[in-house]
């Protein structure tokens, strides 16, 4: 009898175990404070909302997880933050959900999503949520006169100290023209050409032997509050994050600043597709785009956010709009990512680029 | 009838009238039948959990029909056709087709990233023109060039008469830093595109110095926990295990709070003096980096192995050694380090294998030219996502092992080596 009532005991507390579980999303993001602000302004308001919980998962980034998941077809992610590239790559090969754009919320003013959000920020598989870029910051107690543009960043006479890049072509590439004097508007085009590639590596190559390098978004202002670089390739976000919240003395250029649009996706086969969906679209609304932005300074994907834009959530003196990479002066010398470019030319470059690194 | 006659002769019988070697063999098979179903389990669990999925992987590096499954009509067709001349309008006909059909399959992609991996810019090339397929008219060759020009070049083609076998030494090659070409041939790659050689010479370097410096400090250690009294030996011992027990990523991560540019060490050689707070030591995200801590996480696998064997070393050879007159340092180099050789050869052989494939602290504290073949498989692996070029350096690397495994048997002989 006492066997039975185990039993008993052990079943409802299974049953309520696939209850529970069968309201939770996993919802993978980019760690760090980028995570922070959409569990703030994401998760928590969309859970309180429908009662379903969110568990949430960090990544670096990449297809490959979600592609194992799908080959494997035990799919355990329902949502992921992915880059552009990554979205339109991975909808080509199938392992996405397809995402129709009108079920998306309009604007408040009746505008429909699909003119509500700006280019690209739509795509077949993927919805955007922020614009994000790749500046660089310096530690300002270690120069007197503080660097303004990318040459800059390359100049290692006028500006001593180690450099903090990240270990991939992407981006690099793009500011080391930038930093050689190319205008943002002539850079692809450059780099479409060998010389332009051969241009590029050699501007790398006057600081290579200066750079630390780093993979993880966490890494570069951990690198510059631990004195062990003195400017560093960043995120915005990240960067802002340490100033912000941490008081650091760290200053940050715009000048040269390659920007990119983060998007979620659904990957094929989750098992709650259903409320991933409702998850993608309670969080791309005008309200929840517009709150994530007073956690991080991650430019809102939707026109329509832009006004709603408040101050930082503990310093009220801070007046979120200015920090974002979509800002008139930050947008002065600025390149978007060429994904069509990354997507054809990535592999060879990036094998390139590690040839160069590993020499 | 003489030869049967002769052998019952022979033979011994059991008194129920069975040869007793038939009735010997019956009860050893039935014991060793036990034994199998005793390891059974174990044998289960090694070849459908370790074996099996291995080659599964490895024939990924041989073999990737990407290409084959999805491009069903223009496949035959390559294989006919000879590489030099100009593409016939069939097989752009077929090449329509089948991107009419992959765009609705939405198995482009697929097809698209394995072409962009034999020849750049194929991927858009495949993506853009699918999306127009549905609408092309006949002649199917000038209306596909139109979409885009690349079609009408040769390279193309023969990029996709490359991919279109399935069996294919590709992978191996690019391994290896070569291409294997249309007509067969395979050629080095272009100077600023060769990295794998490179990192399977520093790989094999990076352990051959683990192994060396390892021996160099760990003989000693060993050596003091094997003569000292049992009380102390034991303390010291745990000494040595507690750092074994650690996990990985917390050792790895220590060393570099200690031998970053702001770290412990380099703080100490300011204070001496040796380096100026301005112009500190490099010790990490470099090779010194990887070394340093490399040696120091394997550093149990060698002084177990080489203390073990010492244990079992009675210490009155070198006593008889010296009663005969030798001096101590003779005692030790004739008498003693010989016998200590199986387990230097466990030692070394084992810190070589686990160096080789050693992957979180060289991607951690490697730097440029720190990191190991390992990191590289891993970066195909999560970042590329060119898995069938992640198994054939695999492959590559499981031979190396072998092969130095072979001739390490050859040199020191297998049987040589002791754990304990």
């Amino acid at each position: 009898m006492k066997f039975l009532n185990l039993i008993a005991v052990t079943v409802s507390a299974l049953v309520v175990a696939t209850v529970a579980t069968a309201g939770s999303i996993t919802v993978v993001s980019w760690g760090g404070a980028y995570t922070k602000s959409q569990v703030e302004a994401y998760h928590k308001p969309w859970a309180k909302k429908t009662g379903n919980t969110v568990v949430s998962e960090d990544y670096s980034g990449g297809l490959a997880e979600v592609k194992a998941q799908v080959e494997s077809g035990n799919v355990t992610w329902d949502v992921v933050d992915v880059e552009l590239s990554d979205a339109l790559q991975g909808c080509d090969e199938g392992i996405l959900e397809v995402i129709d754009p009108s079920t998306l919320p309009a604007a408040p003013d009746g505008t429909p999503a699909t003119d509500d959000f700006m280019d690209g920020a739509l795509q077949e598989c993927a919805v955007g949520n922020i614009v994000w870029s790749t500046i660089y910051a310096y530690d300002k107690t270690k120069f007197d006169t503080a660097p303004t543009t990318m040459a800059d960043f390359f100049d290692v006479e006028k500006f001593p100290g180690k450099r903090g890049m990240r270990k991939l072509g992407k981006a690099m590439l793009e500011m080391a023209l930038m930093g050689d004097g190319v205008p943002a508007s002539e850079v692809y085009d450059l780099l479409n050409t060998p010389a332009g590639v051969d241009r590029a590596f050699a501007k790398l190559d006057t600081i290579k032997d200066h750079v630390v390098w780093w993979e993880a978004g966490a890494q570069p202002p951990q690198l510059l509050a631990d004195g062990e670089v003195t400017m560093t390739i960043v995120w915005n976000g990240r960067i802002f994050n340490a100033i912000a919240a941490e008081g650091q003395p760290f200053g940050l250029v715009w000048d040269g600043q390659v920007y990119d649009l983060d998007l979620f996706v659904i990957p094929k086969g989750s098992k709650n597709k259903e409320a991933a969906l409702d998850f993608i679209r309670f969080s791309t609304d005008t309200k929840r785009l517009a709150d994530q932005a007073s956690w991080i300074n991650y430019g809102p994907v939707r026109n329509s956010s832009i006004p709603m834009i408040g101050t930082y959530h503990s310093d009220s003196s801070i007046n979120m709009v200015d920090h974002m990479p979509t800002t008139e002066a930050a947008l002065k010398n600025a390149l978007q990512n060429d994904f069509m470019f990354w997507a054809d030319n990535g592999e060879e470059l990036n094998e390139r680029f590690n040839a160069w690194l590993a020499k | 009838m003489l030869a049967s006659q002769n052998n019952s002769n022979d033979e011994m019988l059991t008194n129920d009238g069975i040869p007793l070697k038939k009735k010997l063999a019956k009860s050893l098979f039935k014991s060793r039948l036990r034994a199998f179903g005793l390891v059974t389990p174990l044998l289960l669990l090694i070849s459908l959990g370790f074996v099996f999925p291995i080659l599964v992987f490895l024939t990924r590096g041989v073999y990737n029909d990407t290409f084959e499954k999805y491009m069903i009509n223009l496949t035959p067709m390559l294989a006919e056709w000879d590489g030099k001349t100009e593409p016939t309008e069939e097989m752009f006909e077929a090449l329509v087709l089948d991107l009419v059909a992959l765009k609705k399959s939405k198995n482009i992609g697929k097809v698209a990233s394995r072409m962009n991996r034999e020849l750049s810019g194929s991927r858009s090339l495949f993506t853009s023109s699918a999306r127009k397929a549905k609408k092309l008219e006949f002649p199917f060759k000038e209306s596909l060039i139109q979409v885009k020009k690349k079609w009408g070049n040769l390279d193309t083609w023969r990029a996709m008469k490359v991919t279109s076998h399935s069996l294919t030494p590709v992978f191996l090659a690019s391994a290896l830093d070569m291409k294997y070409t249309a007509d067969g041939t395979i050629v080095q790659k272009p100077e600023e595109r060769r990295i794998h050689v490179r990192l399977f010479v520093r790989t094999l370097e990076i352990s051959l110095i683990v192994v060396i410096a390892g021996l160099i400090l760990g003989y000693p250690v060993a050596f003091l926990l094997a003569s000292l009294p049992i009380r102390i030996s034991n303390l010291l011992l745990i000494l040595v295990l507690l750092p074994f027990w650690t996990s990985l990523l917390v050792r790895t991560t220590a060393w570099i709070a200690m031998l970053q540019g702001q770290g412990v060490l380099n703080d100490m050689f300011v204070v001496f003096g040796i380096a100026t707070d301005e112009d500190r030591f490099t010790l990490i995200y470099n090779k010194a980096g990887t070394l340093i801590s490399m040696t120091h996480i394997l550093l149990p696998f060698m002084i177990l192995p080489i203390y073990s064997v010492m244990k079992t070393i009675s210490p009155s050879y070198v006593r008889a050694a010296k009663s005969m007159g030798a001096t101590s340092w003779t005692a030790f180099w004739r008498i003693y380090f010989p016998q200590t050789i199986p387990g230097i050869g466990a030692g070394a052989i084992l810190v070589f294998i686990l160096a080789i494939s050693f992957y979180i602290t060289p991607a951690l504290i490697g730097g440029q030219d720190g990191t190991m073949i390992s990191n590289f498989i891993d970066y195909h692996m999560r970042k590329s996502l060119n898995w069938s070029l992640a198994a054939a350096m695999g492959g590559v690397l499981l031979v190396i092992v072998l092969f130095l495994y072979w001739i390490y048997d050859r040199v020191v002989g297998i049987d040589n080596m002791k754990l304990g």
